[in-house]
C-alpha cells in the first residue's frame, strides 16, 4: 500500500471514530438521532475508506469497484433490477413465502388436537429447520422447471419449518389458569383457540415469520443459481459474476439488502398491530 | 423419553408420505421404459400419456407401481434407491476415491469448520469490543442486528470470483463465506449473553472492588455461555449451507455442493439426492456435538439447562 493512501485512510477512519467517539460521550447520545446517527456516519466511514483504497491503491476496479461505481450502476439499472426484483422478490419469495406460511398454519392446526403429534412435531421440526434445505434446489429445479414456481417450492419448504415449529411452541404456550377460565365460560375448542391462543402464540408465531423472510430471499436467490429465467436476481448475479461485472453484482445486493430489510420492517410493522398487548411492544 | 413415540410416529409419516409419492411422480417414466420393454401400457404412446396426470396414470396401470420403485434415472429416487446410493459411495469406496461421499464431506467440511473457527473467534472479540466501549456498540451493533434480515450468502459467488483473481483458490474463499456467516449470529449472540448478569449481580462485584476485567472473567463470560452455545448452534449450520452454497456456481469439483451439481447437470438424481442427505446428516451430527458439548459445559458449570 502506497503512503498517501495508508495515511488518508487512517484519517478518514480517525475523523469517523472521533465523531463517533464523542456522540457516544455526549449527553445526548441516547437521543434517537444520535442512535441512527451513529451507525450512519460509521457506514459512510467504511464506504469512504473502501472507495479510497480501491482509488488510490492499484486494486483494479473491476476485481473490487468502489461505492461510487456501484451506485452508478444501481441508479444506471433501475429497469433491469426492477424486473429481476419482480421475478425473484414478489414472484418467488413472496409466493414460496405465503404458500410455506399457509401449509405451517394448516399442519399446526391440524395436529394442535394430539398432545402426541404436537410432541413429535416440535423436535423434527427443529431437527429439519437446522438443516441446508437449499440443497433441495436442484431438484425442485428440474420437478417444476426453472420459471419462478421452482423458486417458490423452494422458498415453501424453507420457511414451513421454522414457523410451523414456532406456532406450534407458541400454541402450547397458555398456562393451565387460562385454559381453565375459558373452561368456566363454556368455550369450545375453536373459540379458545380463536380468543386464547392463538393470540397467545402470536410473539412466537411472529418470531418464526421474522426468521423466515431471510430465509425466503435466500433460497429465492440460491435457486436462481440452478437455473432460471433469463431474469431474477441470482440469474443476474450468477451470469454477472461469470462476466466479472462486479458492480451489478454490487447493485443486486443493495437490492437484496433493501428488500430484506424492508421485508423484515413489514413484519414487525404488522407484529406490533398485532401483539399490541405484548410487554415487548410497550413504549 | 416418552418423545421417542411421536418423533418416530411424525418421521415414519414423512416416509410414508415419500413412499407414496413415489409412485405418480416416477409413472410416466416408468411406462415409457415398460413400452420399451415390450410390456402393456394402457394408453400406448408417450403423447396419448402426456395428457394424464402421474396419479391418473398409475391407475389406469397398477401392474406397473413396483416397477417405479426400481428406475435408473427416477424423478423421485425412493428411500431404499437413496439409503443404497449413499451406503455405496459412504461404506463401500475407498475415501480417497473421488466417487466417495467422505471425500466430498470432508472437502465440505473441512472449509466449513476453519471458515467457523474463524467467524466465531473475531465474533466472540467484537462482541467483547461491543460489550466495553459505547462508540463500538452504538456504531457496530445496528449493523450486526440488520445483517440478520439480509441475505448476504448472495455474496458467495462474488467472494469466490474475487479472491480467485488474487490467486487464491480452494478451501479458503469457501472458509470465508463460513465465516462472515456464522460471525454475525455469534456477535449477537454474545453480546446479549455478555450482558445478560442483571444490575444486582454487576452491582454485587462493584461492592467486591472488583476490575472490569475481573467482571469480565468471573461474571460476564461464564453468564455468556449458554448464549455463546445457542449462537454456535446456529452459526455452524449457517456456516455448513454457506461451503456448500460457495460450491454451487462456481464449478467446483469436489466438495456436498458439487455433487448435487454433478448429479443434476448428468441427469443422475440418486448423486444429487444422496450429497443431500449426506450434507443434513452431517448438519445433524454438528449440531448433535454442540448440543452434548452444551449439556456437558453446563453441567459442570452448575447452569444445567431447565
Amino acid at each position: 500500500m502506497t503512503g498517501p493512501a495508508l495515511i488518508s485512510v487512517l484519517a478518514v477512519w480517525a475523523v469517523g471514530w472521533f465523531i463517533n467517539a464523542r456522540l457516544a460521550a455526549s449527553r445526548v447520545a441516547d437521543t434517537r438521532l444520535v442512535r441512527l446517527l451513529v451507525p450512519v456516519i460509521f457506514g459512510l466511514t467504511l464506504l469512504l475508506i473502501w472507495e479510497l483504497l480501491v482509488r488510490m491503491t492499484g486494486v483494479s476496479p473491476i476485481v473490487l469497484p468502489p461505492p461510487s461505481m456501484i451506485a452508478d450502476r444501481f441508479a444506471n439499472s433501475l429497469p433491469i433490477l426492477w424486473a429481476d426484483f419482480q421475478q425473484t422478490i414478489i414472484k418467488g419469495a413472496m409466493t414460496g413465502y405465503v404458500i410455506g406460511m399457509i401449509c405451517a398454519f394448516a399442519v399446526a392446526i391440524l395436529a394442535d388436537r394430539s398432545d402426541f403429534l404436537t410432541r413429535g412435531i416440535l423436535p423434527v421440526g427443529g431437527f429439519m429447520a437446522a438443516l441446508p434445505i437449499v440443497g433441495i434446489a436442484p431438484i425442485f429445479v428440474r420437478w417444476l422447471g426453472s420459471d419462478w414456481q421452482s423458486k417458490a417450492a423452494v422458498v415453501a419448504v424453507m420457511v414451513f419449518f421454522p414457523i410451523l415449529v414456532n406456532i406450534v411452541a407458541g400454541l402450547r404456550d397458555t398456562s393451565a389458569m387460562q385454559r381453565d377460565l375459558m373452561r368456566t365460560y363454556g368455550a369450545g375448542y375453536w373459540q379458545t383457540l380463536f380468543k386464547l391462543r392463538l393470540p397467545a402464540a402470536m410473539p412466537f408465531i411472529f418470531n418464526g415469520l421474522k426468521i423466515a423472510t431471510t430465509l425466503a430471499l435466500i433460497g429465492a436467490i440460491v435457486a436462481e443459481f440452478f437455473g432460471s429465467p433469463t431474469v431474477g436476481m441470482g440469474f443476474r448475479i450468477s451470469t454477472s459474476v461469470g462476466r466479472l461485472a462486479l458492480d451489478m453484482v454490487w447493485a443486486e445486493i443493495v437490492v437484496a439488502a433493501i428488500a430484506g430489510s424492508a421485508l423484515y420492517g413489514a413484519v414487525v410493522w404488522v407484529e406490533g398491530r398485532v401483539t399490541f398487548w405484548h410487554p415487548s411492544q410497550r413504549k | 423419553m416418552k418423545s421417542v413415540l411421536p418423533i418416530l410416529t411424525i418421521v415414519g409419516a414423512i416416509l410414508l408420505i415419500w413412499v407414496v409419492a413415489v409412485i405418480p411422480m416416477n409413472m410416466h417414466l416408468t411406462a415409457d421404459q415398460a413400452q420399451r420393454d415390450g410390456l402393456v401400457v394402457a394408453p400406448a404412446t408417450p403423447a396419448e400419456r402426456q395428457a394424464f396426470s402421474g396419479l391418473g396414470l398409475s391407475f389406469a396401470n397398477p401392474d406397473l407401481i413396483p416397477l417405479t420403485y426400481n428406475l435408473d434415472r427416477p424423478r423421485l429416487p425412493s428411500p431404499h434407491q437413496v439409503a443404497g446410493e449413499m451406503w455405496d459411495t459412504i461404506a463401500l469406496r475407498n475415501v480417497t476415491s473421488r466417487q466417495s461421499l467422505v471425500y466430498h464431506g470432508w472437502v465440505t467440511l473441512s472449509a466449513t469448520l476453519v471458515g467457523f473457527v474463524i467467524g466465531t473467534t473475531l465474533g466472540i472479540l467484537l462482541a467483547i469490543g461491543i460489550v466495553h466501549n459505547r462508540a463500538m456498540d452504538m456504531s457496530v451493533m445496528p449493523w450486526a442486528i440488520a445483517s440478520q434480515t439480509i441475505p448476504i450468502l448472495a455474496l458467495a459467488p462474488m467472494i469466490i470470483v474475487m479472491m480467485g483473481q488474487f490467486g487464491i483458490q480452494g478451501l479458503l474463499p469457501k472458509a470465508v463465506i463460513s465465516a462472515y456467516l456464522s460471525f454475525f449470529p455469534v456477535v449477537v449472540g454474545m453480546v446479549k449473553g455478555l450482558r445478560s448478569p442483571d444490575a444486582m449481580q454487576m452491582d454485587l462485584l462493584r461492592t467486591y472492588y472488583a476490575s472490569s476485567s475481573q467482571g469480565f472473567w468471573k461474571l460476564r463470560l461464564p453468564a455468556s455461555v449458554p448464549y455463546l452455545f445457542a449462537s454456535f448452534k446456529i452459526g455452524i449450520s449457517a456456516a455448513l449451507v454457506g461451503a456448500i452454497v460457495a460450491e454451487l456456481p462456481t464449478g467446483a469439483r469436489a466438495g456436498f455442493g458439487a455433487r448435487m451439481l454433478v448429479g443434476d447437470q448428468y441427469g443422475n438424481p440418486l448423486v444429487t439426492w444422496a450429497a443431500l442427505f449426506a450434507a443434513a446428516i452431517t448438519a445433524a451430527a454438528l449440531v448433535a456435538i454442540f448440543t452434548a458439548m452444551e449439556k456437558l459445559t453446563l453441567r459442570r458449570m452448575g447452569m444445567a439447562a431447565a
